[in-house]
């Protein structure tokens, strides 16, 4: 393969993984508001409509682009305009930026052609993520003090020296990490980890996985570690004086942290995209089976979604009154119709033995979705925990970090020492 | 060819920032573009095959010195006053020095020989296992006091900060 394909491959996986990255957005935050309604016992956001279709509420996202894009970015007189319009862009900068490291399956390889669903291999992979992550404090200083007023400064004060002390108690949760794996690379951190689930390190380490995790919540700034933007205290804290797009960016960032964050937890706890006691090797050797019992939990999940929406629909006819009744119809009918699509084709492709680059193909977009789907159980924890804990007072916040994590992060490393001196693997 | 353009990208990025840096009014922004010239630095420790060493000079000076440092001028006034260009006693002097400093430097570089290309290092130079074992084996001491001038500095800190011990 020569310089130019290997140039044109690296830019298309850049902008393959980076729009889905940022495509996740505008779905997490429908999720959010979603998962705060559930909670909250409310129904949610069910208002915005495109021709009477509301798809549950995500044309709401699609409204919010709109609106974010299209009005007016305003500044008071007391900004200073070099850094102000910067530290949004630091802050989606750096999230997109963390991806790159991101092994999202293991390479998928066809004969001698080889595909890594990964921007860069760096050999300090772990480390790269740590370290940009940490530039992310500067959007937040930076959009603070140059908004010039009092309440963002105190927001970015708080935030900032939040973020420098949780990213002690994190950096102490994944030397632990180093130490069992011996290895900085990501890639070699998930195959250590392999596919048996007690093997994974939650279950070796949970106290490095309840440090970190709880460090990721202050990292991403959300509750209950939110003061830096405390809204009772200082009214939105360092992105007060934001507004349309640059505030935009602000709040895609949130998200996008939290993709990476779920990811990051995803691959250094939970085996990444191991399926729980199937490893690689089974499934390439039974890559028809896979394929055949994929297959009808596809189908006869999709014939008994369509039957439910479609029942729905049936039973609570002239409810409404109006378009909203035929809601259910939308997703109900295709769902039947695919469902006994697959029932069909089963009886066709049922005998058919895959030939070896379809399995490998198989294998691995399983694997890319059953990381994807262990991200996403993580992003819903974070909103989980969102919608259901109360903020901390900034001393509790401070004594928490300082005094309780901080030596639980050393006694984890000493563990984690014995563990790699004593126990033969 | 990509390494070359690399280079010369970051060497000149850093020298710029380095000169942005001392020739800024405000604190604050001199501050920033210290931020990139170590930025720009850790590239060029990426280029030396020495990528350990650059993420830790992100990590460390970027992420942490140099965020508290930021913490620190935010806190001070820098208002239009407060920000007047300040005059150094004995300027003339200073500079005549410094000027002749670099001529002598400058003098020196061209008129010895030309420097010998230096060995290329083995592939595992650089990597976090060796210069982990370098660090607690043969360099042992200097680590140790490393850490004991840390442990210093620590001490006095918190003896400054507190008001009743």
């Amino acid at each position: 393969m020569d310089f130019g394909t290997d140039i044109l491959i690296a830019l298309g996986k850049v902008v393959l993984i980076v729009v889905m990255v940022l495509n996740l957005i505008p779905l997490l935050i429908w999720m959010e508001r979603k998962g705060a309604a559930y909670i909250q016992d409310r129904r949610g956001p069910n208002r915005c409509h495109i021709l009477g279709i509301r798809l549950g509420g995500i044309i709401h996202s699609l409204a919010d682009a709109v609106k974010l894009v299209t009005k007016g970015s305003t500044s008071t007189s007391a900004t200073f305009h070099p850094l102000f319009v910067i530290a949004p862009m630091i802050s989606l900068f750096v999230a997109c930026v963390t991806v790159a490291v991101i092994p999202f399956t293991e390479p998928l390889v066809i004969g001698d052609f080889t595909f890594q669903f990964q921007i860069a291999d760096l050999s300090a992979g772990l480390l790269y993520v740590i370290a940009l992550s940490s530039l992310s404090v500067y959007a937040i200083l930076l959009a603070g003090w140059s908004s010039g007023g009092k309440f963002s400064l105190l927001g970015a004060l708080r935030g900032s020296s939040q973020m420098i002390s949780y990213e002690l108690a994190m950096g102490l949760a994944i030397v632990a990490i180093f130490l069992v794996s011996g290895s900085f690379r990501l890639n070699d951190i998930v195959a250590e980890q392999g596919a048996i689930p007690w093997h994974w390190n939650a279950v070796r380490l949970p106290l490095s996985f309840i440090l970190l995790f709880t460090a990721m919540f202050a990292e991403t700034n959300r509750l209950p570690f939110d003061l830096p933007e405390g809204e009772s205290e200082l009214s939105a804290g360092y992105h007060t004086e934001y507004s349309a797009m640059r505030f935009g960016a602000f709040f895609m960032a949130e998200y996008a942290h939290l993709v990476v964050g779920s990811l990051i937890v995803t691959l250094l706890f939970f085996g990444g995209w191991h399926i729980p006691f199937l490893s690689s090797a089974t499934l390439h050797a039974h890559a028809s089976d896979v394929l055949r019992i994929l297959w009808i939990i596809g189908g006869i999940k999709a014939l008994l979604l369509g039957a439910f929406l479609v029942r729905h629909f049936v039973r609570r006819k002239g409810y409404w009154g109006d378009l909203r009744d035929y809601e259910f119809l939308v997703f109900g009918v295709p769902l039947l119709l695919v469902g006994l699509a697959l029932a069909v084709g089963f009886f066709v492709v049922g005998p058919v033995v895959l030939p070896e680059w379809a399995s490998r193909l198989l294998v691995f977009l399983l694997q890319l979705g059953v990381m994807l789907a262990k991200t996403l159980f993580f992003v819903w924890v974070f909103i989980w925990v969102r919608w259901t804990l109360p903020r901390f007072r900034y001393d509790q916040l401070m004594r928490l970090g300082w005094k309780v994590m901080i030596p639980l992060g050393l006694v984890n490393i000493f563990i984690a020492g014995m563990m790699t001196m004593y126990l033969e693997r | 060819m990509l390494e070359t353009i690399l280079f010369y990208l970051f060497a000149a990025t850093s020298v710029t920032t380095a000169l942005l840096v001392i020739s800024r009014v405000n604190p604050l922004m001199s501050a920033l573009w210290l931020v990139v010239c170590l930025a720009s630095s850790a590239g060029l420790f990426a280029l030396l095959s020495a990528p350990f060493l650059a993420i830790i000079q992100i990590l460390v000076y970027a992420g942490a010195v140099m965020v508290l440092f930021l913490f620190v001028i935010m806190l001070i006034d820098i208002s239009k006053e407060a920000l007047k260009p300040r005059v150094v006693r004995f300027a003339k002097v200073v500079a005549v020095s410094i000027t002749g400093y670099f001529t002598v430097i400058v003098c020196i570089v061209l008129w010895r020989p030309s420097f010998l290309p230096a060995p290329l290092a083995d592939a595992a130079y650089g990597d976090v296992k060796v210069l982990g074992k370098m660090l607690l084996t043969d360099y042992a001491v200097p680590f140790e006091l490393a850490s004991l001038l840390l442990l210093a500095a620590m001490i006095g800190a918190v003896v400054m900060g507190k008001k009743k011990l």
